[in-house]
C-alpha cells in the first residue's frame, strides 16, 4: 500500500486552521501595546486559508506511516507559517528570510536559540509572538492535533506514541479526545499558575522587573521548556526570587506529565515509584553539586547564596533543554561550560516537553550497560532489563541505543559543517564554540558558547550552517526518527 | 463415610488405598484398565467414566456421597468435576489443580467452581521444599496453630554433638519440645535419660525460632542457605525461585529452554535466571555451583534430577533437594545421596487424606507414611477437656503421646504436668499411629 500523503496534508491543514487563534491573540496583544497588528492579522488569514486549502484533501484512516508524515508535516508547515510576521514586521534581523525562520524554527521546537541580537529594535507583538510559538510547540501543537484528530476520529493515540515515544500518555483515558483535554488544561493551568505567582512577586515588589508581560512571556516559555525571554538579560534581568521560581517550574516542566497528574490526583506516591523520575532528579542534584562545587572553587561569586543560585539554575536550564540564563555562563571557567555542555546531552523525563536525549533513554542505556557487565561474568544469565519493576523489552533496549548513537552521528556531522563553514566563511568559531552550537541547536536547548553564548545570538553564523541548524532543530524535535524514515525510499515504496 | 476418588492415577490411586481400611471408595476414571487395577488392588469400587459427566456420577452413587475427590492429572477437569459433583448440594469437594492461578482464584470466594477445598500440588511441593532448606539438615518441616508452632523432623548426622547426648543434655531450648525419635522401625518417646543417636530422626515442636535453634545445634557447621541454586523452571521450580525471593533469599535458577528462560527472567526479578544445561560439567563448573550451600533440583524426569543432585554432590554441593515423581523412587533417592526427596504427589496425597481425617482437628502432619501423626486441636467450649490439666488428659491416653506445644491467643506455652487447658487454647499433639483414635476421642 502506497503512503496516504493526502490524508497527512488534509491533517496539517487542520492544524494551520487552528494556529490563526494564536495568531489573532498577538494581533491582540500589538493592540494592546499600541502596536500595528496588521503583520499578524494577514498571517493568521494566510494560515486560515492555507488550513482550508489542505484540507480539501480527502482523510483516510490514519496508518503509522501517515502519522510520521504527519509529524513532520506539522512541525515544518506551522515553523514556516509561524516565520510570516516576522518577516512582515521585518525590523532588525529579521530582514533576512532565514533569520526569520531560524527564530520561528527555534520557537516551535521550543529551542530557544534566537538570532536577535538587539531587542530594543522589535514590537512588543514580535517578542510576544515568539513566547506563544514555544508554549505551542511545548505540549500545546500535540493537545491541539490530538484533540482534533479525535474529533476527527482517526488514529490520535498513534500520534501521541509517534510524538512522545512512550505509552503511558496514552494510557490517561479511555477516549483520546479526553487525554488530549486532560494534557491540555494541565499544560495552561500549570502555565496559568506560574504567570500569576510570578505577578505576585512583582505586585509584592519582590521582583520589580516582572511586569504583566514579562510574567506571561516567561509563564509561557517556562513550562514549555523553550528559554526565549523577552529580555535581553534573559532570566538575570530578575530578582532571585523569580529566579528561584522558575528554576522550579523548569524542573516541573521536565517531568512526565502522567505524574504530575498523578500528583493533581493526590497520588504522591507516583514520584517514588517512577524510577525515571528519582534518576533524574538525583542527576539534577548531582549536577548541580558539582557544577556548585566548580563555581565555589573558582571564586566566581561572592557567598554560597548566589553560587548555589545560578549553579542550579544553569544546571536545571540546560539539563531540561530551557536554555534560559542568569548570568552569562560563557564567561565561567572550561570546567564548569564542560559540565554544562555534556548537561545538552540528558534533557527532560519522557512524556514531558523537554528534548534532547531524554532520562528513559540514558537510564535504559545504563541498565543494559549493566547488564553487560554482568553477563560477560556469567554467559548464560538472562537478565531482562527492568524500569521501575517493568520490563523494557528487547526491540526498545536496541532502539533506545539505536537512537543515542544516531544523534551522536548527526551532532559530530552538525560540528562538521558548523566548522567547515564558518571557517571557509572568515569567522572564527572554536571547536568547542562550535559543538556547543550544534548541540545546542540540534538537541532543542538553545544558547552555546562563544558567539552564540547566553548572552549572544546565532545572527552572525553563516547560511550553511544557519540552514543545517533550522534543519536539525526540526529533527531533532521530532526524535529524528519519524525524518529519516521519511527520507527512505521504501518509506514511499508499496 | 462415602467417597469417591476421580482419576486413578497415583495421586488418586494414593488417597483412595489410604482411606479404604475406614471408608467406603469408589474410584472413577476415563481409563478402563486403571480403574480395573485399582478394584483388583485395593477393597474399593471402580467405575469407569468421564468424572466430569453427572451421569457418571450418578452412576458412582454421588447422591449418598459425603465426599468428592477430583484429583486427575489435568487442572480442568477436576474443576469442572468439581463445578458438576456441587450440583449435588450434600457432597464435599475437593480438587486437585497443578497451576496455582486456579488455587488464587479459589482463595477469592466461598465455593469458587463449586469447590470446597483446594490443593495445589506444585504449590504444596514448592512450600515443602523451602520449608526444608529453611532448616539445615531438616527432613520434613510444617507449621500449626498460624505460624506460631513448627514442627520438624530432623536427621542426626554421625559428626553432630547431639548424637550421643541425653534428652535432658540436648534440651537447652526455651519452648522446644522432643516429640518422637524414629529408630529404623521404632517410635520412641524420649524421656530425659533417653540418649540420642547417630541416625536417628528426631520429631521437635516448638517455636520456629527455636526449632532453628535447634538445627544450629545439630549442625552448627552449616549456617542457613545463602547461595541457593534451582535446576529446572518447571512450575515447581518457578513456584520455589518465588517462594524464596518472597524469604529475601536470590537464587540462581537455570533452566533449559530459551523461551521458558525468558519467561522466568521476566516473572522473577529478584532471580538470576540462566539458559543451559543442568547436566554441562563445563557450566556447573563456571557457575561455581560446587560451593552452593543447597541444589534444588526440579526438572521434568525424575532421573534428570537424580543425576543433577548426584552430579552436584560430586561438585561438593551442601545439600540437594529432588522432586520426585514416581512416589516409590522418593526412598531410592534418598538412599542413595540425595538429601531430600521431595514428591508432590505424595504430599497432595497426604494433603488431601489429612484432610478428609482430620475436619475434627484444626490440622494434621503424617510422619513417615502413616507411622505418626502431629495433630492440632482448639479446645472446645463444651468439650471434657476444658479444665483438665495435661497430666490429667496424659492418664486417660494411651502411649506414644505427647503434648508439643499449646497457644492461648497466640502466644505459645510448652505443655506442662500441671499447664491447665482453658476453651480456645491449641493444642498439638504428638501421636503415634495407633494412638491417634483415642487423642481425637479424648481432644
Amino acid at each position: 500500500m502506497r503512503v496516504d500523503w493526502r490524508t497527512s496534508v488534509s491533517l496539517v491543514g487542520a492544524v494551520l486552521k487552528g494556529l490563526a487563534v494564536p495568531l489573532a491573540v498577538t494581533a491582540l496583544v500589538a493592540v494592546v501595546y499600541a502596536e500595528p497588528p496588521t503583520p499578524f492579522l494577514i498571517s493568521a488569514a494566510g494560515s486560515l486559508l492555507a488550513g482550508f486549502a489542505l484540507e480539501r484533501f480527502p482523510q483516510q484512516e490514519l496508518y503509522p506511516r501517515e502519522a510520521f508524515l504527519m509529524v513532520a508535516l506539522t512541525w515544518l508547515a506551522v515553523a514556516l507559517v509561524g516565520s510570516i510576521p516576522f518577516l512582515l514586521a521585518g525590523t532588525g534581523v529579521f530582514t533576512s528570510p532565514l533569520n526569520a525562520l531560524f527564530e520561528s524554527m527555534s520557537g516551535i521546537t521550543t529551542t530557544g536559540a534566537t538570532v536577535i541580537d538587539d531587542f530594543s529594535a522589535h514590537s512588543r507583538g514580535l517578542l510576544f509572538w515568539r513566547q506563544l510559538l514555544q508554549w505551542l510547540g511545548g505540549l500545546g501543537i500535540l493537545v491541539l492535533a490530538v484533540g482534533l484528530l479525535s474529533q476527527l476520529s482517526v488514529g490520535g493515540a498513534r500520534l501521541m506514541e509517534t510524538e512522545t515515544q512512550t505509552e503511558d500518555l496514552t494510557k490517561l483515558a479511555p477516549r483520546m479526545s479526553r487525554t488530549a483535554r486532560l494534557l491540555g488544561s494541565l499544560y495552561v493551568g500549570l502555565t496559568l499558575l506560574l504567570a500569576v505567582l510570578l505577578y505576585l512577586l512583582f505586585l509584592l515588589d519582590i521582583a520589580p522587573n516582572m511586569d504583566p508581560f514579562n510574567a506571561v512571556s516567561h509563564a509561557l516559555t517556562t513550562l514549555a521548556t523553550a528559554g526565549f525571554s523577552p529580555e535581553p538579560d534573559s532570566v538575570g534581568a530578575f530578582a532571585p526570587a523569580a529566579q528561584y521560581l522558575i528554576t522550579l517550574f523548569m524542573f516541573v516542566g521536565a517531568t512526565n506529565f502522567v505524574i504530575l497528574y498523578a500528583l493533581t490526583q493526590g497520588r504522591t506516591q507516583a514520584l517514588r515509584e517512577s524510577e525515571e523520575f528519582r534518576f533524574y532528579a538525583l542527576l539534577v542534584a548531582g549536577v548541580t553539586a558539582l557544577a556548585t562545587a566548580i563555581l565555589a572553587i573558582d571564586g566566581e561569586f561572592t557567598g554560597a547564596e548566589p553560587t548555589i543560585r545560578h549553579g542550579l539554575f544553569q544546571v536545571v536550564s540546560i539539563l531540561t533543554t530551557t536554555g534560559y540564563a542568569t548570568v552569562d555562563f560563557n564567561l565561567w571557567s572550561p570546567a564548569v561550560k564542560h559540565v554544562l555542555f555534556l548537561c545538552m546531552f540528558v534533557g527532560g523525563m519522557a512524556g514531558s516537553t523537554t528534548c534532547s536525549i531524554k532520562t528513559f533513554r540514558w537510564l535504559v542505556v545504563v541498565k543494559s550497560f549493566r547488564r553487560e557487565l554482568f553477563t560477560e561474568l556469567h554467559p548464560e544469565a538472562i537478565r531482562p532489563v527492568r524500569l521501575g519493576g517493568d520490563i523494557v523489552d528487547e526491540e526498545t533496549v536496541h532502539d533506545t541505543t539505536m537512537y543515542i548513537l544516531l544523534s551522536i552521528v548527526i551532532f559530530v556531522l552538525l560540528t562538521v559543517i558548523v566548522v567547515v563553514d564558518s571557517t571557509r566563511s572568515g569567522l572564527a568559531v572554536g571547536e568547542f564554540d562550535a559543538m556547543s552550537a550544534a548541540a545546542s541547536t540540534f538537541l532543542n536547548i538553545g544558547p552555546a558558547f562563544g558567539a552564540a553564548g547566553p548572552y549572544g545570538s546565532y545572527a552572525d553564523f553563516p547560511t550553511v550552517s544557519k540552514t543545517a541548524m533550522v534543519v536539525l532543530m526540526w529533527v531533532g524535535r521530532i526524535e529524528i526518527i519519524p525524518v529519516l524514515v521519511l527520507l527512505t525510499p521504501r518509506f514511499w515504496r508499496s | 463415610m462415602r467417597v469417591i476418588v476421580v482419576g486413578a492415577g497415583e495421586v488418586g490411586s494414593s488417597i483412595a488405598a489410604d482411606l479404604s481400611s475406614d471408608h467406603e471408595v469408589t474410584v472413577v476414571d476415563i481409563d478402563g484398565g486403571q480403574v480395573e487395577s485399582i478394584s483388583y488392588g485395593e477393597d474399593v469400587l471402580g467405575v469407569k467414566g468421564d468424572g466430569s459427566d453427572v451421569e457418571t456420577l450418578e452412576e458412582a452413587g454421588i447422591e449418598e456421597t459425603d465426599m468428592l475427590i477430583a484429583s486427575t492429572n489435568d487442572d480442568r477437569t477436576n474443576i469442572v468435576t468439581c463445578g458438576t459433583a456441587s450440583v449435588f448440594s450434600d457432597v464435599f469437594t475437593i480438587a486437585r489443580v497443578k497451576s496455582p492461578q486456579y488455587l488464587r482464584t479459589w482463595e477469592r470466594g466461598s465455593r469458587v467452581f463449586g469447590a470446597d477445598f483446594m490443593v495445589c500440588t506444585d504449590l504444596l511441593a514448592a512450600e515443602t521444599i523451602t520449608g526444608v532448606i529453611g532448616l539445615a539438615t531438616a527432613q520434613d518441616v510444617d507449621t500449626f496453630a498460624d505460624g506460631v508452632v513448627q514442627m520438624a523432623e530432623f536427621e542426626i548426622p554421625a559428626e553432630s554433638p547431639v548424637a550421643g547426648q541425653t534428652i535432658e543434655e540436648a534440651d537447652r531450648f526455651d519452648s522446644l519440645t522432643f516429640a518422637a525419635i524414629l529408630r529404623d522401625d521404632a517410635i520412641i518417646i524420649p524421656r530425659g535419660e533417653t540418649r540420642i543417636e547417630a541416625d536417628d530422626d528426631v520429631i521437635v515442636i516448638g517455636s520456629p525460632d527455636s526449632t532453628r535453634a535447634f538445627s544450629a545445634a545439630i549442625a552448627p557447621e552449616r549456617t542457613g542457605p545463602d547461595d541457593i541454586v534451582i535446576v529446572g523452571g518447571s512450575e515447581v521450580g518457578y513456584q520455589t525461585a518465588k517462594l524464596l525471593e518472597s524469604r529475601g533469599f536470590s537464587p540462581r535458577l537455570v533452566e533449559h529452554d530459551p523461551d521458558r528462560a525468558r519467561w522466568l527472567a521476566e516473572q522473577l526479578p529478584g532471580t538470576t535466571v540462566m539458559q543451559s544445561d543442568a547436566t554441562d560439567r563445563e557450566f556447573l563448573d563456571r557457575e561455581n555451583v560446587g560451593n552452593a550451600d543447597v541444589l534444588i533440583s526440579t526438572l521434568e524426569n525424575d532421573q534428570q534430577n537424580l543425576l543433577a543432585c548426584l552430579l552436584a554432590e560430586r561438585l561438593g554441593t551442601d545439600r540437594t533437594v529432588a522432586v520426585v515423581d514416581t512416589v516409590q523412587f522418593a526412598d531410592i533417592f534418598e538412599a542413595v545421596g540425595v538429601d531430600v526427596a521431595v514428591s508432590p504427589r505424595k504430599a497432595t496425597a497426604g494433603e488431601i487424606t489429612r484432610f478428609t481425617r482430620g475436619r475434627h482437628a484444626e490440622n494434621i502432619a503424617l510422619i513417615e507414611g502413616n507411622r505418626a501423626e502431629v495433630l492440632e486441636f482448639e479446645v472446645d467450649e463444651a468439650g471434657d477437656a476444658v479444665g483438665c490439666t495435661i497430666r490429667e488428659l496424659a492418664g486417660k491416653l494411651p502411649d506414644g503421646v505427647v503434648f508439643g506445644a499449646i497457644t492461648r491467643n497466640g502466644e505459645l506455652t510448652t505443655p506442662r504436668g500441671d499447664t491447665v487447658l482453658e476453651a480456645g487454647d491449641h493444642v498439638v499433639v504428638f501421636a503415634s499411629a495407633s494412638a491417634v483414635d483415642a487423642v481425637t476421642g479424648v481432644l
